[in-house]
């Protein structure tokens, strides 16, 4: 294999970790305040819509704005309906994702491109260029994130008072800490990163919005937190498991001998496989927060 | 009079979160410079004024039935199984399936159900042997579950199953294995029957057998059924296999009871998100078997009403997914009633004054 193989690899599977990783390193932050979003997938797709649209309106930083905002006012939503109103967050996470699916499906429709509506070039993130090929400026961020995210959680106050929601939420509130606000800022934030990994996706990675653009890559974030332990820093490596995988798929189905040997289909099945795998063989060893998915109430 | 009581709210609760799904998508509609009292006129009207339009919405319904009992069964015994979507679309296949082969009427029917009924179970046994044993969450297992089927699925069509002429489908169902058409120029089949026959069977099971009992004593308090010796491992498996079976005869009732096409399109046109849709479906039947062939029904209707919508006033027929979307979300709230009763109170309050 020569080292042009490598850096596109390389590249492809960077490139595939940043939805995952950003929405992954959000999660844990939610995760330790104790809320467990499922709607991360309806996220995902719906910021990718709206990022997509804000980038055609005023450029890509719009256009990202646009997706983190979108993000953070479903996380807020989810926050207010379960943090203070002790909703059923499972439900509320399907909520999302049904929300998702009939919104996104419904504008493509109304923009007159129902199923695929392409992001023009001159709006989508300029990649940096490099000997080997363009890189998304996106790709850095995912890489930094999980670092900032890991000392916020373990070094600062309002990192701490995330643990302590997640952790024991009786003792947090005793001790004066806001717990229903502190539980709906964590997860405001992990949506609005999930936001931001959408509008990636539209208007940087892929260049278009279709309904499948998501693929399940929600639940793989989720799967990740788990794989993670919710130790943020871990999510780059989940996330680069899956992104590689991902990656592998598309470019084996592009090598002309294999594609042939192996049917796509069972090629594309590889990234959902890996994640059955990787979340069954670490399951036993992780530690969740104690009171992840209990809604508080003061008695 | 508490069961009557309990039953009513759940009612109240559905309905007072269906009127919220409508209006928030009808301020969606607004914005999007649709008229919202036309669109829902001709969506109601499409579906429940005559009985075409309503044989329309029970065949919608039929599979919808189905795809939330998966969901409901597992919610009754504290399981969140997503995975009806590809069980469907597995037992959709295997059903068609029965047609390599050649059998007398009843019987061909009979087997090819059984066939699409092993597909759903032979699907739901590794996530649930995967969440007895290992503990891994059936929320993120059902769902990679989901996505592996529709590839394998798109092989299945593709390679096994496919019509040798025609390679964007897969062979015809014969005749023989098909629901019969229960009313001549609609879609509906007798496979309605086969659906609330299910559901009775499935109400049955759950609140008059001892297993049923278990399932739902392992849902409402799983530390006391453990004492009270309710093996729970048996339980989940239990339950995932019923999800199965249900979602397995969803996708049976569409590859082999939907006229006129009768076999699987590549893709999967006619079966996609059926299962998720059977979610929102049960918890709008606050998964209850009879709460569930209401909600199906009604969201049948909206189905087929938004079909005619979109024909007519150019509405994208998606919009419907969005009413269920804001339903399931107001029904998240456990509070819903009471935060409206006190509202209304305010109301009546102000009312007086005047």
């Amino acid at each position: 294999m020569s080292l042009g193989y490598f850096w596109s690899i390389l590249f492809l599977s960077l490139h595939a970790m940043v939805p995952i990783t950003l929405t992954a390193a959000g999660e844990v932050v939610g995760e330790r305040a104790g809320l467990f979003n499922i709607g991360l997938e309806g996220i995902l797709l719906l910021s990718a819509f709206t990022g997509a649209l804000g980038a055609e309106a005023g450029g890509w930083m719009l256009g990202l704005l646009v997706g983190l905002g979108t993000g953070a006012v479903v996380g807020l939503f989810f926050g207010l309906i379960n943090a203070y109103w002790k909703g059923d967050q499972l439900i509320t996470g399907v909520g999302i994702n049904l929300f998702a699916l009939g919104f996104v499906a419904f504008g493509l429709q109304a923009l007159g491109t129902p199923g695929f509506h392409g992001v023009p070039r001159a709006v989508q993130v300029p990649n940096i260029p490099t000997p080997v090929g363009g890189l998304s400026p996106i790709v850095f961020l995912a890489l930094i994130m999980p670092f900032v995210i890991h000392w916020f959680l373990s070094r600062t106050r309002a990192g701490l008072w995330v643990r302590a929601v997640g952790e024991n939420p009786e003792a947090a509130d005793v001790a004066g800490v806001p717990v229903e606000l502190v539980r709906l800022l964590a997860t405001t934030f992990g949506a609005a990163l999930a936001g931001l990994a959408g509008a990636y996706m539209s208007i940087s990675w892929m260049g278009s919005v279709t309904k499948e653009m998501a693929a399940g890559r929600g639940f793989i974030a989720l799967a990740t937190v788990v794989f993670s332990g919710l130790r943020p820093i871990l999510t780059l490596v989940g996330g680069f498991i899956f992104g590689f995988f991902d990656s592998l798929a598309t470019w084996i189905a592009n090598i002309p001998g294999v594609k042939e040997a192996v049917p796509w289909q069972f090629v594309s099945m590889i990234p959902y496989i890996v994640t059955l795998l990787v979340v069954t063989g670490v399951i036993g060893r992780v530690r969740f927060p104690k009171a992840l998915g209990v809604p508080y109430r003061r008695e | 009079m508490k069961g009557l009581y309990g039953t009513l709210r759940a009612v109240a609760e559905s309905v007072l979160a269906a009127f919220i799904g409508f209006v928030v998508a009808g301020a969606i509609l607004k914005a999007w410079g649709y008229s919202p009292i036309s669109a829902y006129v001709a969506l109601f009207e499409a579906s429940f004024k005559d009985l075409y339009g309503f044989a329309g919405a029970l065949a919608n319904a039929t599979p919808l039935i189905l795809t939330a009992l998966t969901f409901a069964v597992a919610a009754r015994a504290g399981l969140f199984n997503i995975g009806a979507e590809g069980q469907m679309y597995l037992g959709a296949l295997a059903a068609v399936s029965a047609s390599l082969f050649r059998l007398p009427p009843v019987l061909h029917l009979l087997v090819a159900i059984t066939f699409a009924a092993a597909a759903g179970i032979l699907w739901s046994l590794v996530p649930s042997v995967l969440r007895a044993t290992r503990g891994v969450s059936e929320v993120i297992s059902t769902i990679m579950f989901n996505w592996i089927s529709r590839y394998l699925a798109f092989w299945f069509v593709a390679n096994v199953l496919v019509d040798p002429h025609r390679a964007e489908k897969t062979i015809t169902a014969l005749p023989t294995s098909r629901f019969p058409t229960l009313i001549p120029g609609t879609d509906l089949s007798y496979a309605i029957f086969l659906a609330v026959a299910v559901a009775f069977v499935v109400y049955f099971l759950l609140w008059h057998t001892v297993t049923g009992y278990e399932m739902r004593a392992a849902g409402a308090n799983p530390d006391a059924a453990r004492y009270g010796g309710v093996r729970s491992a048996r339980v989940i498996v239990l339950v995932f296999l019923l999800g199965g079976i249900t979602a397995g005869l969803a996708g049976a009732t569409q590859s082999l009871g939907r006229p006129p096409t009768y076999a699987v399109y590549s893709g999967l046109p006619q079966i996609s998100n059926l299962g998720f849709d059977g979610i929102g479906v049960a918890m709008i039947g606050r998964n209850h078997p009879l709460g569930i062939i209401a909600a199906a029904i009604f969201y049948g209707g909206l189905q087929s009403g938004a079909r005619v919508m979109q024909l007519f006033a150019g509405i994208p027929l998606e919009m419907v997914r969005v009413v269920q979307g804001v339903i399931v979300l107001a029904l998240a709230l456990p509070e819903l009633l009471r935060i409206f009763r006190i509202l209304w109170r305010r109301k009546v309050k102000i009312g007086g004054e005047r």
